[in-house]
């Protein structure tokens, strides 16, 4: 946490609406001096064993120095090489998008204040969100009805997400913790009373998403790292170690193109790992400030970033770089949220001046402007099957647009 | 023990960095060419690109709208 902040001033900044608890890069403790940790870091244990090795074959800091500038110039050369034309160039022969009818069709409101996070069941029709108060509830889109709610014991609860199957949310915030509440058809039934407390950080819970099943869960925290844990027995099967400040997002790829996530932080950057191996694989620079949400293009091949510098960011896989830029001069808001349509044509953006703005992926211009928040816009998802996207904001209400 | 650790760190960079300068890439034309035609094949199913009417969209009503 960022020294000592009392109770009141984080009332005071928290209403002035900064996110006091996020740690720049610059404010970070350096790695040597961090207490040890529930995640314990490969440097730590194992640093002692590799400086010897490297004494022995006779390496030198000099020497690394060396090979890690001269290979970063290879990396540079390399990409450019293959920078051979733009996105929007070869997007120039698509036709236009034609005029968007989209507008609110839905408001969801029974949040007491700002919501933070929200995500769709895979039925279509059912969302769950989760607010600063602590509040989690689950709705039925189509009928506004509130199926189940339940109080989190902390405030700010930054993440959430739907199982697979259905039947059961995960969520967390400042408790440091991802925890995972079965769904309960008797809605009677005290849903508090099963949760499970899976994940365990050393600081706040940023983003959750279970992996292809209910028994899977991957998570990214201020600490810096991601997690992949047992939900049944709450064990860390893996962990993600790379990032240099407080990791902001995360989104698994597609089912189809294997065992692979990326995650954006307040280090700038984006990372795509292996969940297996636990291996930074690629690593994108580009972003001004702080990433704070990464999103999959439906493919695999690519994501995009959203990010407080104004600017979401299209990167490509395959070609190992940034490929477009969604910008304009007159965006001077933080970009806190991205998710693409079903062709992955449209990218819709949430931002902090209350905005959505839709960007044409391919051609790079911007299609249009959705109004209708009062307050900050904190995330944005298109439904499982593409008919529509919700929306969830400061203003403490939900909208689905369609 | 600090040189120790900054050797470490500068070691792990190095490994880091030779895993990415590894891997095979493709030319930025071919992959945007991949993107565009995923785009267009997919179009017609885009509900929010090109529009659902609203018989087919639970979120539209489909009740006319009186405007008073």
């Amino acid at each position: 946490m960022r020294g000592v902040t009392s109770a009141r001033q984080q009332h005071q900044l928290a209403e002035a609406g900064e996110p006091w608890w996020r740690q720049r890069e610059s404010e970070r403790k350096r790695p040597n001096t961090r207490t040890s940790s529930t995640i314990p870091s490969p440097l730590c244990a194992s640093s002692l064993k590799m400086a010897c090795q490297a004494l022995q074959s006779g390496e030198s800091l000099a020497t690394l120095k060396n090979e890690s500038d001269s290979l970063k110039k290879k990396l540079e050369e390399e990409r450019a090489k293959l920078h051979d034309v733009e996105l929007n160039q070869v997007a120039e022969k698509v036709e236009l998008v034609s005029a968007l009818s989209i507008r609110t069709r839905r408001v969801l409101k029974g949040h007491g204040n700002k919501v933070l996070c929200m995500d769709w069941c895979k039925d279509k029709r059912r969302l769950v969100s989760s607010s600063q108060d602590g509040k989690v509830i689950v709705w039925d889109g189509y009928t506004l009805n509130k199926e189940h709610a339940v109080t989190m014991p902390c405030t700010w609860v930054m993440a959430c997400a739907y199982a697979p199957s259905g039947c059961a949310v995960a969520c967390g915030g400042l408790d440091n913790k991802c925890s995972v509440y079965p769904l309960s058809l008797d809605k009677n039934e005290n849903l508090a009373a099963k949760k499970k407390s899976v994940a365990m950080h050393t600081n706040y819970l940023s983003g959750c998403s279970f992996t292809n099943s209910d028994m899977q869960l991957l998570t990214s925290s201020g600490d810096g790292t991601c997690a992949l844990w047992d939900v049944e027995s709450g064990q860390l099967l893996q962990s993600f170690h790379g990032h240099t400040a407080d990791v902001l997002s995360l989104n698994l790829a597609p089912s189809e193109t294997g065992n692979t996530f990326v995650s954006g932080g307040c280090d700038k950057k984006a990372n795509v790992w292996d969940m297996r191996s636990g291996q930074n694989v690629q690593s994108f620079e580009t972003h001004d400030s702080d990433i704070n949400c990464v999103k999959y293009y439906p493919t695999g091949d690519a994501f995009a970033s959203a990010s407080d510098d104004g600017t979401c960011r299209l990167y490509d896989l395959r070609a190992d770089r940034e490929v477009a830029v969604y910008q304009k001069d007159s965006i001077i808001f933080g970009a806190s949220s991205v998710d693409f349509s079903l062709s992955g044509r449209l990218l819709f953006a949430g931002y902090n001046d209350y905005t959505i703005n839709v960007w044409d992926v391919l051609k790079g211009n911007r299609i249009s402007v959705l109004f209708g928040h009062e307050n900050r816009v904190s995330c944005v998802k298109v439904s499982p099957d593409g008919t529509s996207f919700a929306s969830a904001s400061w203003d403490t209400s939900l909208r689905i647009w369609a | 023990m600090s040189t120790n650790n900054s050797i470490a760190q500068a070691r792990k960079l190095v490994e880091q960095l030779r895993i990415e300068a590894g891997m095979e890439r493709i030319k930025v034309s071919k992959a945007a060419s991949d993107l565009m035609s995923y785009c267009e094949q997919h179009a017609r199913s885009d509900a929010l690109l090109v529009g659902l009417p609203a018989s087919e969209n639970p979120f539209k009503d489909k009740k006319p709208c009186i405007i008073l």
